[in-house]
């Protein structure tokens, strides 16, 4: 006879619309035998009560559809964005608000390192909360002038170096002529280099190399230890370039006893035709576990709308920069839309411009004609212009969507002056409009672009507060409840997960999220501060501060 | 010497492939290195592959294909490192990439030098894809930013219709050295250079590859390597030219691509000799030798 617990909580919150509150839930071979009052959940038979989670809320299992397993790597390297953050121990690292505590946060880290030619990188420099100041190599050079010493953006769209990676670089130099190496007075480079033609082959000399890019064990554990703290059970990992080498790591990762995260890793379409790629995919399916999803692909349409890459409509840029670009040839999408309907494999592109969401449909609408499907569930990730005619189309066609709700607070500014402006900022991330379009939708943090947090995430679409603190898009707003709808089973409906996770219901996977809050009392910004205990994954408990 | 690398661009369609494959089968003993996005269904003719294992195919004649994916720079330095090494790098970029990119990532790689953007138009599909409402300004801004602008497939239209689509690219190409082919078959010493063979200094009749003409300065006391390669660069006729040349500081390497040129100081000796090709219509090899003072 298997073993049957049952968990009382203060209050458990189910995402099942038949009875969203009770307050005990049973689990039987790390699924859900039934969630409900304890003389209900007695009839099930023999049963062990447990009471630590009493004082607790209960929810389902966060489930972050659109991050990435190298949040978890990057803590290899030297955090220095503004805002604090908790790395994988739980350490929080303050923001650092000057260039000075950059430098001082770096030169602390440099005097422990012990190759004298070992590159030190930071990452999460966002300058535009430091009245956009221009970091030069000259400030670096104040952490060492012998060793190579790198800081990405948190754009991802700029890596500032100091002089002695210029010269690795074969850049310290008169001469350059690139608008990506901007030159200072001198007629030498200032060590900001923009864009990634010029960022990728400089960055190899500041540590952001092959294996700076690639997953690995240490980084897949560190990443699932974050997801505890954030109270997440199922986390995309959204674009891995899975070969039947970087699967093993996965498998053997998340095979572990105590791995505590469902990976749903993604098949990335670059370095791949169409067609490997739909067939590659394919055979992974079968190779699925209760911790490792597979048999998805992700497709990347376009760039980014703060990188100036992102493809637009008419008219483009609110600063007249020019179209940004296509990272897939129309025809490939097609090809790849049309195997991976024919063959019942799940498809999410990332588009962002309004122009690459407009592709995306077109070219779904006609591949449908071709390869019928009534529940395919394609989804676009971030679609973070898409007008209310592409919501419409979108629902119509059976499409899933999730929007980039933390970049609205990250970058919101930035986008209402700069890169869309005041109009079409305001319908950024649509929430709203994606909801009453009928289109199934989630919100996501794309970690390790911005911290991974799936209430944070909740709290940004519900106020749609910029970080300088304007509502941004008043009539986007979606409420607190229909925010954690969405990153629970929103993001299972978008993966087509529904069926195991997102909910806490009779059959489904005990997935849930532990917290010391009940964050269905919490006002739109107090969400992000509901704290969380930790979480149980397939019934088994992981709690955070010992994680 | 720093590794050339050229890329080869163009949309979907245009016959990067067939280039690649026509280049490789007639590499002349060149080791070549080519480097694919990804190995597509039309992909390397099976005939010239030798081997193939881990992304890497060996290719008769010495040379390698392998596709870089996202790790573009990676891939680079190990063709760049390799052991014996290569002679010249063809990177074929993706259909909607944009070739200027690429060249500023490979300027910026050690020991790599950026030697031509080749973009390939189909004489029957080019105009049709500048005008597709999603991909016009990436077709417009491939086409604009080569050296050597090849129409493939000219045999598939009429000569009125080829002529049309030349004038047409030729106001969207800039200075582009435009030439046309039926099957993307020009000869290598076209795309990549080529350096002169001992003894040979005119051919063109009795190569099969009609189509071009080719001949070969050598001067034989010192010349403005500069100067010259400027006037080769600006004869429309020219196509490609590459060699050495004596100056007053020693030998140098000319290499012009196009309306492009460099002149680079090498080190050691060298075959004098400078080997010009161009399209045979428009190709005067008495004008081209009398930049050096030769010719009859």
């Amino acid at each position: 006879m298997t073993q049957t617990t049952i968990y009382s909580a203060q209050k458990i919150i189910t995402m099942n619309p038949n009875r969203p509150e009770t307050t005990h839930v049973a689990v039987r071979d790390g699924r859900i035998l039934g969630a409900g009052t304890l003389e209900e959940l007695a009839g099930w038979g023999e049963y062990t009560l447990d009471t630590r989670f009493a004082d607790k809320v209960i929810m389902p299992g966060l489930i972050e559809g659109h991050a990435h397993s190298m949040e978890g790597a990057m803590w290899s390297f030297t955090y220095v964005g503004w805002f604090d953050r908790m790395d994988p121990d739980g350490k929080v690292w303050s923001g650092v608000k000057s260039v000075d505590d950059v430098v001082a946060r770096l030169s602390e880290i440099e005097k422990t390192m012990d190759d004298p030619d070992a590159p030190l990188l930071g990452w999460g420099l966002d300058p535009i909360y430091m009245d956009n100041v221009r970091v030069t190599r000259a400030d670096l050079d104040r952490v060492s002038a012998t060793r190579p010493v790198g800081i990405m953006h948190a754009s991802g769209h700029i890596l500032n170096v100091n002089s002695k990676a210029l010269e690795l670089a074969g850049l310290l130099k008169t001469g350059n002529n690139h608008p990506g190496i901007p030159l200072a007075g001198d007629g030498l480079p200032t060590g900001e280099l923009k864009g990634p033609e010029v960022m990728m082959p400089v960055g190899i000399h500041v540590g952001m190399n092959r294996a700076f890019l690639a997953a690995d064990e240490n980084g897949l554990r560190n990443y699932s230890r974050l997801c505890v703290r954030a109270g997440v059970t199922t986390s995309s990992d959204l674009g891995q370039q899975l070969n039947d080498d970087l699967l093993a790591v996965f498998e053997k990762v998340t095979g572990e006893d105590r791995f505590p995260v469902c990976l749903v890793a993604f098949r990335i379409n670059m370095g791949l035709s169409p067609q490997e790629l739909v067939d590659y995919t394919l055979s992974l399916k079968e190779r699925s576990t209760d911790r490792l999803e597979l048999g998805r692909i992700k497709v990347v349409a376009d760039g980014s709308i703060q990188g100036f890459s992102a493809r637009m409509q008419w008219p483009g840029y609110y600063n007249g920069a020019p179209n940004g670009l296509w990272y897939i040839a129309p025809d490939q999408l097609a090809e790849i839309y049309e195997r991976a309907l024919a063959c019942g494999v799940q498809v999410h592109t990332h588009t962002n411009g309004d122009e690459a969401t407009e592709l995306t449909i077109d070219t779904l609408e006609a591949a449908l004609r071709k390869h019928p499907d009534f529940d395919h569930r394609f989804t676009l990730q971030h679609c973070q212009l898409a007008s209310e005619a592409q919501f419409r189309r979108m629902g119509r066609l059976g499409m899933c969507v999730n929007l980039f709700a933390n970049h609205h607070f990250y970058w919101g500014d930035e986008h209402y002056t700069l890169t869309v402006g005041p109009e079409r900022a305001e319908r950024m991330n649509a929430c709203r409009t994606a909801l009453d379009a009928g289109v199934p939708m989630t919100i996501h943090s794309d970690a390790p672009v911005t911290p991974l947090g799936p209430l944070f995430t909740a709290s940004a679409a519900a106020t749609r507060h910029t970080a300088s603190g304007r509502t941004q898009g008043e009539f986007q707003r979606i409420s607190v409840a229909e925010a954690l709808y969405a990153v629970t089973m929103g993001a299972a409906i978008t993966m087509k997960m529904d069926d195991r996770i997102g909910s806490i219901e009779t059959g489904k996977r005990a997935d849930f999220a532990v917290l010391e809050d009940d964050p269905t009392q919490a006002s739109p910004e107090a969400l992000k501060d509901v704290r969380v205990w930790g979480t149980v994954q397939a019934g088994r408990i992981f709690e955070a501060a010992t994680i | 010497m720093k590794l050339p690398v050229t890329v080869i661009g163009g949309y979907l369609g245009a016959g990067k492939t067939t280039l690649i494959n026509h280049l490789l089968r007639n590499a002349n003993g060149l080791r070549l290195a080519v480097l694919v996005n990804e190995f597509g269904e039309l992909s390397i003719d099976e005939d010239l592959i030798e081997a193939e294992e881990d992304g890497l195919m060996s290719i008769s004649g010495g040379c390698v294909c392998c596709a870089y994916g996202s790790d573009m720079i990676g891939v680079l330095e190990d063709i760049r490192d390799a052991d014996p090494g290569f002679d010249h790098v063809l990177l074929e970029a993706s259909g909607v990439a944009l070739p200027a990119s690429i060249m500023t990532s490979v300027s910026l790689v050690k020991g790599l030098r950026p030697d031509a953007t080749v973009v390939l138009a189909d004489a029957e599909q080019v105009r049709r894809n500048a005008a597709d409402k999603f991909l016009s300004d990436t077709i417009l801004r491939q086409l604009e930013q080569a050296d050597i602008l090849l129409v493939t497939k000219a045999d598939l239209v009429t000569a009125q219709a080829l002529e049309d689509v030349c004038g047409w690219l030729r106001v969207r190409s800039g200075p582009a050295r435009l030439v046309t082919s039926a099957k993307a078959d020009v000869p290598l010493a076209a795309i990549v250079g080529a350096l002169p063979l001992a003894g040979r200094r005119l051919s063109s009749g009795s190569d099969p590859h009609a189509a071009f003409a080719s001949v070969v300065l050598t001067p034989e006391s010192p010349v403005d390597a500069q100067a010259l390669a400027r006037r080769l660069a600006d004869d429309d006729s020219v196509t490609r030219a590459k060699g050495y040349v004596p100056t007053s500081e020693g030998l140098a390497l000319i290499h012009v691509v196009g309306p492009r040129w460099d002149v680079e100081a090498a080190e050691g000796t060298h075959q004098i000799g400078v080997v010009c090709i161009g399209p045979k219509a428009t190709f005067d090899a008495q004008k081209i030798l009398q930049f050096v003072g030769q010719g009859a």
